[in-house]
């Protein structure tokens, strides 16, 4: 009998996926994706497939591997309200640029368009929250369009993919050789470095005398921490992170000055403020950075490194700049840069740190400040803990006391601030590193909106802790609440909450609580040392602010650093109100 | 300022839609868009005339570059280029006024491309402000209905998407190159 070549379209989507490297993946089935889980479920050998209870806790994983890993993330889902329940995953990996790739069951192709049963136009819902996205049209163009859903996520800025594939087509066989390339040129995602401009910024940086590295996310989604470690040591230029580039530079350095921005160091912020020369490696210049855009950083010329052009002079005009492969530029520019002293400079920002540094007040015999709570998880995992967080109020905690020393230990929804993202994303990060310790900083709020993955984690007796700082509260907003709707708490008081030691042991999972700070170091303690998945809560001060906030709008010169001068700008508020009597 | 920007597109379902989503998501105001198969059917080419400063202009041709089916983005402007519009015009035409609305078609170049009892339909091209200044003149005897394509345009000599090629060197992608 002659040799039969015939494959249905779920076999050339797992051939592609293997080609591509792939051993894990994540979703929930369906009607329209049956097929591919068919495919999936007889190469169970090749690709390990992880089983979720909703398919936000799919992306989310598929993410938290993807942030961990730098490799390609995928999941699968089924048509309809399978798709839109990754739409949330889909916009959270577009605006902090990870690298996905999401396959969707669509109903069969003649049902397409007559609002059929479990039908959405996914590729029309998702056209502007992915880096782009396929409708399968026949299965000879399958096996390409998966090689370019790969090639076009993980190339240049990276981002996610969507392929959109009907069921008839999953489930139809035909004769169709899996091309090796993608279809693209990489030209597309990553321009050629301008060598003119490289030298034009070191000219800049020998006439600079209080220059500033302001690096980003883009550091790590480029694999080039090193690099950047060597331009910064060799240069001796201070170096401060956002929120997505942590880690990308070692915490632990004498000259990074921690994290810039909303809820950046004082230290970070005057010098962003006051620095002469600012170089922007791989980061964008977001609203959270710049705070009001005519007051920032006034009195700097500016150099931008960055892969994706319309990153640059988006929202500030720079002088030098060059797109392409930062391991490149970065080399380049470090070899052409000159080694200075800048002791007048460190010795300002030291004394800004020694005004203003990073700092909390734990009462012992008081209630548990979160500040503590974080600080206290870093001692006791020594800095090697990958980290995930929610949003809000113990995310930026998370940020300002946990200490980085590597990239790709911290795992955030930075851009679209996606609550429920930190705990199925420590899950994915787990399976990439089924040895680490992986915690998920979270907040009573957020980890209830994902909570149900607490399955996917006993299933696979993941090594995750879940830390909960409880103050039953949406704590970030009761804190605008605070500062700026005279104390409405609005819709943010939570006081209704499971009891979350009762939680885990019905999950079959070890639960700890903490009320006292010494209760919190004990319960850690113990979290941390068996092997295994945990909810440790830890019930916390909820009058508690983050320090130092740049008011949205606000220049970043103009920090609020305590609640007491959140109080005597309240009062001198109030006293303009009274003066101006009623109108 | 006004901008025409020529975008050569692959000739591809949801292009048009990719195009004009890009617009209204971040905010960029459209004049006219023009969309029509070029001399290769694989690809089609899109002229968009778009208002906005030099920021979002330059934001505009990056996004644009972006999408994955756009081939090439070319700000006209600079450009020596020609550009056209057409317009059907059916304009009121009674006895006492066909006269003048005839003298008025000859004047701009148009032509009546059908006769009705009390009106005529008129075909006209040329720049924007030309079929303006018509349409302006015509009102005074009673614009019925009116029909537009949108700014097409083309510049003079070099072909762009040929002369003006890539700066950089075309690679095809591989697979397994991670994180460029």
């Amino acid at each position: 009998m002659a040799k039969n070549k015939l494959k249905t379209g779920a076999q050339m989507v797992v051939d592609v996926l293997v080609d591509e490297g792939v051993d894990i993946l994540w979703g929930l089935t369906g009607g329209a994706i049956l097929p591919v889980f068919d495919a999936l479920y007889q190469n169970s050998d090749r690709i390990k497939l992880v089983d979720t209870r909703h398919e936000q806790g799919a992306i989310h994983m598929a993410e938290g591997y993807a942030k961990a890993t730098g490799k390609v993330g995928v999941c699968v889902v089924t048509s309809g309200p399978g798709a839109t329940n990754i739409v949330t995953g889909l916009t959270d990996a577009y605006m902090d640029s990870v690298p996905l790739v999401a396959i969707t069951g669509q109903v069969p192709s003649h049902l397409i368009g007559t609002d059929a049963f479990q039908e959405a136009d996914v590729v029309g819902i998702t056209r502007s929250c992915t880096k782009h996205n396929f409708l399968v049209k026949n299965i000879q163009e399958l096996p390409q369009i998966m090689r370019d859903a790969f090639f076009i996520a993980r190339s240049g800025r990276p981002g996610p993919v969507l392929v959109d594939l009907p069921k008839d087509i999953a489930a139809a066989s035909a004769e169709v050789a899996i091309p090796k390339h993608a279809s693209i040129p990489l030209s597309k995602f990553v321009p050629t470095p301008d060598f003119n401009e490289i030298a034009k910024m070191a000219e800049l940086i020998k006439g600079a005398k209080k220059p500033l590295i302001y690096a980003g996310g883009g550091v790590i989604n480029a694999n080039a921490s090193e690099a950047l470690y060597k331009f910064a040591r060799k240069t001796n230029i201070p170096v401060t992170l956002t929120l997505m580039g942590l880690g990308a530079y070692p915490a632990g350095d004498r000259q990074f000055i921690d994290m810039l921005g909303m809820h950046g160091s004082y230290r970070a912020n005057m010098a962003l403020t006051y620095c002469d020369l600012l170089i922007a490696i791989g980061s964008r210049f977001d609203d959270r950075v710049t705070g009001k855009l005519s007051e920032f950083s006034p009195h700097s010329k500016k150099i931008h490194i960055d892969v994706d052009p319309t990153s640059i002079g988006k929202n500030v005009k720079v002088e030098a700049h060059t797109l392409g492969d930062m391991n490149t530029i970065l080399a380049a520019l470090t070899k052409q840069s000159v080694s200075k002293e800048y002791e007048g400079w460190y010795d300002e920002l030291d004394a800004w740190q020694k005004k203003h540094p990073l700092a909390y007040q734990q009462n012992p015999g008081g209630k548990v400040l979160p500040q503590f709570a974080v600080d206290e998880i870093y001692r006791l995992t020594k800095g090697d803990a990958i980290i995930t967080t929610e949003v809000g109020q113990h995310q930026m905690w998370a940020a300002q006391f946990y200490k980085f020393n590597k990239a790709r230990r911290w795992i955030t929804s930075g851009g679209l601030g996606t609550m429920g993202f930190g705990f199925p994303a420590a899950i994915g990060a787990s399976f990439a590193f089924p040895d680490a310790t992986v915690i998920d900083i979270a907040g009573d709020g957020s980890f209830q909106m994902t909570m149900q993955e607490l399955a996917v984690m006993k299933e696979h007796d993941l090594n995750v802790k879940v830390v909960v700082l409880n103050n039953k509260f949406l704590g970030m907003v009761k804190q605008w609440q605070d500062l700026f709707f005279d104390k409405r708490y609005a819709s943010t008081s939570i006081p209704v909450q499971p009891d979350f030691v009762k939680l885990a042991d019905c999950y079959g999972i070890k639960g700890y609580r903490a009320e006292t700070p010494r209760e919190t170091t004990q319960v850690l303690a113990e979290a941390f040392k068996i092997k295994g998945p945990a909810i440790v809560e830890i019930v916390v001060d909820e009058e508690e602010h983050v320090y130092p906030m740049v008011p949205a709008g606000a220049a970043n010169k103009d920090m609020v650093l305590s609640k007491e001068e959140d109080r005597a700008q309240a009062m001198a508020a109030m006293k303009l109100k009274l003066k101006g009597g009623r109108k | 300022m006004r901008h025409t920007i020529s975008v050569m597109v692959k000739n591809q379902a949801g292009v048009l839609s990719r195009v004009s989503n890009l617009f209204s998501a971040r905010g960029y105001n459209i004049d006219s868009l023009v969309v029509g198969v070029t001399d290769d059917p694989k690809i089609s080419r899109i002229t968009i005339v778009v208002r906005g400063d030099e920021r979002i202009i330059d934001q505009v041709e990056k996004q644009l570059n972006k999408l994955i089916d756009v081939i090439k983005v070319v700000d006209l402007t600079h450009d020596d280029f020609i550009s056209r519009d057409l317009a059907l015009i059916k304009v009121k035409a009674e006895a006492h006024t066909r006269s003048q609305v005839m003298e008025i078609v000859q004047c701009f170049d148009g032509k009546i491309v059908d006769v009705a009892l009390k009106s005529f339909i008129i075909e006209v091209t040329g720049k924007e402000s030309k079929i303006n200044a018509m349409v302006e003149l015509l009102k005074n005897y009673g614009v019925l209905e009116m029909v537009r394509t949108g700014e097409v345009a083309i510049s003079r000599g070099k072909k762009v998407h040929e002369e003006e090629g890539p700066k950089v060197k075309m690679r095809a992608g591989k697979a397994g190159q991670a994180n460029l």
